[in-house]
């Protein structure tokens, strides 16, 4: 009997445990997909039908162990060449957490792939190879994470027991990461020094590491909050839709529906509808057809305002206090996603929240090269995997909040209007281009230099 | 020694803090109302299984007070649970909704689609469902695919582009990014919408117990006659079967997906409550489809191939 209610009761935990979203990033022979297959693995997240699948192809090639990678690599033309075309979403869980794995694949196309994971994780794993220690491949995955604000960074030194497990080797390349990172701006950044063939401080802690008194990777992916600075931000409310169900029960109900960008919104509060500019009280909110007096990001509600005033999808509400500015000349850092190449006088539409509107590209000031982040002035175009710094005129004012500020409203998509590729992610703010340094001068950007 | 460098740590806000269900509910109602206001003729997939049935319940949800503002389109492989079909139709009449039924039987009556030597129907849905999207012209079609289910649907985008044939091209995806859905699409083209994308089963049923959502009574264990062929418990019946050499049984069992009679296995359970069936999967060695779908073990890349022709 005892052991029937314990079951119910941890089940009802499980229900209220929280979710964190993570990416990992690591160049071909890093073993990422080694540590992968071992987070599911011993994390027990791989049933066995899955395993049985994985040991009849492996054998079946003549393999000898089971070969973890085909965990992950799902594709027909994967298993092929025995390489990851593209993001892969993994899900697991333990007690404490749920998790929300991209597997980004290191290869060819690293900086698209890596900016799809990137885009919507909480936490980075940037994987290196002890023997290797912090290479080109590495510096350009902590770039990246830093340009798309990933609010935590681990730094997982893979391969320690082919380096004796030795702690200098660990040390010096925490240490050379960290400052590096650090530089960048990435907020917090975590080291851990793993094998993730033996197992190492993975999911269970390592006896060959006796110097190490920090967590396993797992137990750090339990324990580090998820981001919640969401809700220390102005609010901000793009409307999607507009609910009006005209029926007899409710003849004049008019809800805005929407997700909370960021932020909190309570009833009573005054806000403004922008881009018009109206202003309004909110007079009810309703969390999924149930009223209360307050949300928050990221919850998708109704908001009732006060007064009938003219808003429509697209439009956001915001706190009058806080309320954004809104512009038509966009300064944003993105990143090229399609194979088309994006050039000066482009014309594209941009997709920010709930809003797309036709644009123009104006000018394309500069051009980074993520390898050793240097600077390349007025390359005319961006091609696949590029990032750069791009000025873009809109047909109608957006409501932009800096990247910097908001991961959810100073983010975009550039679209290609005759066949609706997405071509490029955005993200609004100065960048590094403002202080753009040639090409030559490549030198590592000082602490306050990197604002992206 | 640790190394831990901590620019910004604020402390967890915990009234601020959502839980996993409702950060995958909220996600979900956004991506339904995405569709609402981006496309002219969304329809959601119903095959009466726990996925759809909880789709319906988070596009209840994300409009209310106002109706859902799609049709539900079922394809009847005219193998369907008999229960399934019973709760398809009150589900419908109970919320005022459109229902558009594509027939396999229908297709094989005319001539256009072959029974299959196997009798399996599952792979058959694909000519009806196409060809019920371009003649309805519905330009978005939600499907109830969860990344978990299988390593080619892992790939799978939340807005997945089909071209006029429905096809799936891994190798054409768009990247997705943030929560920007690009929904662009030519005419004769749509795109299919996975809202339960970040969902696992247990998520799924977790849901269910907690939103106090019914279920078709399938889900939960009863006797059954069922016989046993290539090592699952299949419902008998006219459909086809048992063969010869097959032996029907009655047995305590319940399903833990809703397909087409020929292709859906049973698994032994005495799980008669939400409680136990949580309890039964939270243990379980085996995947959902695993388990239970015989068409996905025709070959290691069933499902991509399925997908690629227009399957969802």
């Amino acid at each position: 009997m005892t052991s029937t209610t314990d079951q119910v009761a941890n089940l009802a935990d499980l229900a209220a445990t929280t979710l964190l979203r993570f990416a990992t990033a690591g160049s071909v022979d890093d073993g990422k997909s080694t540590l992968v297959g071992r987070l599911l693995h011993d994390s027990k997240s791989v049933l066995t039908d899955q395993m049985e699948a994985v040991e009849a192809v492996s054998a079946q090639r003549g393999q000898e162990a089971p070969d973890l990678a085909l965990l992950t690599d799902g594709l027909r033309a994967e298993r092929e060449q025995g390489i990851t075309i593209d993001v892969a979403y993994r899900y697991f869980a333990t007690a404490r957490r749920r998790f929300i794995l991209a597997d980004t694949p290191g290869h060819v196309q690293y900086t698209r792939n890596m900016v799809t994971g990137a885009s919507t994780a909480d936490l980075a794993v940037v994987l290196v190879d002890a023997r290797n220690g912090v290479i080109e491949q590495t510096r350009r995955h902590a770039a990246v994470a830093a340009l798309l604000r990933v609010p935590h960074v681990v730094l997982a030194v893979n391969k320690m027991d082919l380096v004796g497990y030795q702690e200098s080797v660990f040390a010096a390349i925490a240490e050379e990461f960290t400052a590096y990172a650090s530089d960048l701006g990435v907020p917090e950044i975590t080291a851990i020094p793993i094998s993730a063939l033996a197992g190492d401080n993975v999911v269970e802690p390592s006896a060959n590491m006796d110097w190490y008194g920090g967590p396993t990777v797992l137990e750090h992916l339990e324990t580090v909050p998820v981001s919640h600075d969401l809700t220390a931000c102005p609010a901000r409310f793009p409307v999607q839709y507009v609910i009006r169900p005209q029926s007899a029960e409710h003849p004049d109900y008019r809800g805005y529906a929407g997700q909370i960008a960021s932020g909190v919104l309570r009833v009573g509060e005054p806000v403004t509808v922008l881009p018009s500019g109206r202003t309004s009280v909110i007079e009810g909110i309703d969390a999924l057809g149930e009223p209360v007096d307050i949300a928050w990001a990221p919850q998708s509600v109704t908001v009732r305002l006060k007064d009938d005033i003219d808003i429509s999808r697209g439009d956001l509400i915001a706190p009058s206090a806080t309320a954004p500015a809104t512009t038509q000349d966009v300064v944003a850092t993105v990143c090229h996603v399609a194979d088309q190449p994006l050039a000066v006088g482009a014309r594209v539409l941009i997709k920010h929240t709930t809003r797309t509107v036709k644009a123009i590209v104006k000018e394309i000031p500069s051009r980074l090269t993520l390898d050793d982040l240097s600077q390349h002035p007025e390359p005319g175009q961006l091609v696949a995997n590029d990032i750069g710094l791009v000025v873009v005129r809109t047909a109608e004012p957006l409501a932009l909040d800096a990247y910097a500020d908001s991961r959810r409203t100073g983010s975009f998509l550039l679209i290609d209007p005759a066949d609706g590729t997405t071509l490029a992610a955005g993200m609004a703010g100065e960048s590094f281009a403002s202080q753009a340094k040639p090409a030559e001068d490549a030198v590592r950007p000082d602490e306050d230099g990197w604002d992206f | 020694m640790t190394t831990t460098v901590a620019h910004v740590h604020e402390e967890t806000d915990a009234p601020y803090a959502l839980s996993h269900l409702d950060a995958l509910e909220s996600e979900a109602v956004h991506i339904f109302r995405e569709v609402a206001g981006e496309f002219e003729k969304p329809v959601i997939l119903f095959s009466g299984g726990k996925d759809s049935i909880v789709m319906l319940h988070l596009a209840l949800k994300a409009f209310a007070p106002a109706p859902v503002p799609f049709a539900l389109l079922h394809v009847d492989t005219g193998h369907n649970f008999p229960e399934v079909l019973e709760y398809r139709d009150r589900t419908v009449a109970r919320h005022g909704l459109r229902l558009h039924v594509a027939s396999v039987q229908d297709y094989i009556d005319a001539g256009k689609l072959r029974e299959r030597p196997d009798g399996t129907r599952n792979p058959l849905q694909t000519v009806p469902l196409t060809e019920a999207i371009q003649q309805l012209k519905f330009d978005a079609v939600f499907g109830g695919g969860r990344r978990d289910e299988e390593k080619a649907r892992a790939k799978e985008r939340v807005f997945s582009l089909r071209d006029e044939f429905s096809q799936w091209d891994p190798r054409r995806q768009r990247p997705e990014l943030w929560q920007l859905y690009n929904g662009r699409h030519a005419p004769g083209e749509h795109v299919r919408v996975f809202p339960l994308s970040n969902w696992t089963e247990l998520d799924v049923w977790q849901y269910i117990a907690r939103e106090g959502i019914e279920l078709p009574e399938i889900y939960f264990a009863h006797e059954r006659e069922v016989f046993k062929r290539n090592g699952m418990w299949l419902t008998a019946g006219e459909w086809g079967g048992p063969k010869e050499g097959e032996t029907p049984e009655t047995r305590l069992i319940r399903y833990r997906t809703v397909g087409d009679m020929s292709c859906t296995g049973a698994v032994d359970s005495d799980a008669v409550t939400l409680d136990a069936v949580i309890a039964e999967i939270a243990v379980s060695r085996l995947t959902e489809r695993g388990a239970t779908r015989a068409d996905d073990k025709m070959s290691e890349a069933a499902m991509e191939d399925r997908k690629r022709e227009g399957y969802f």
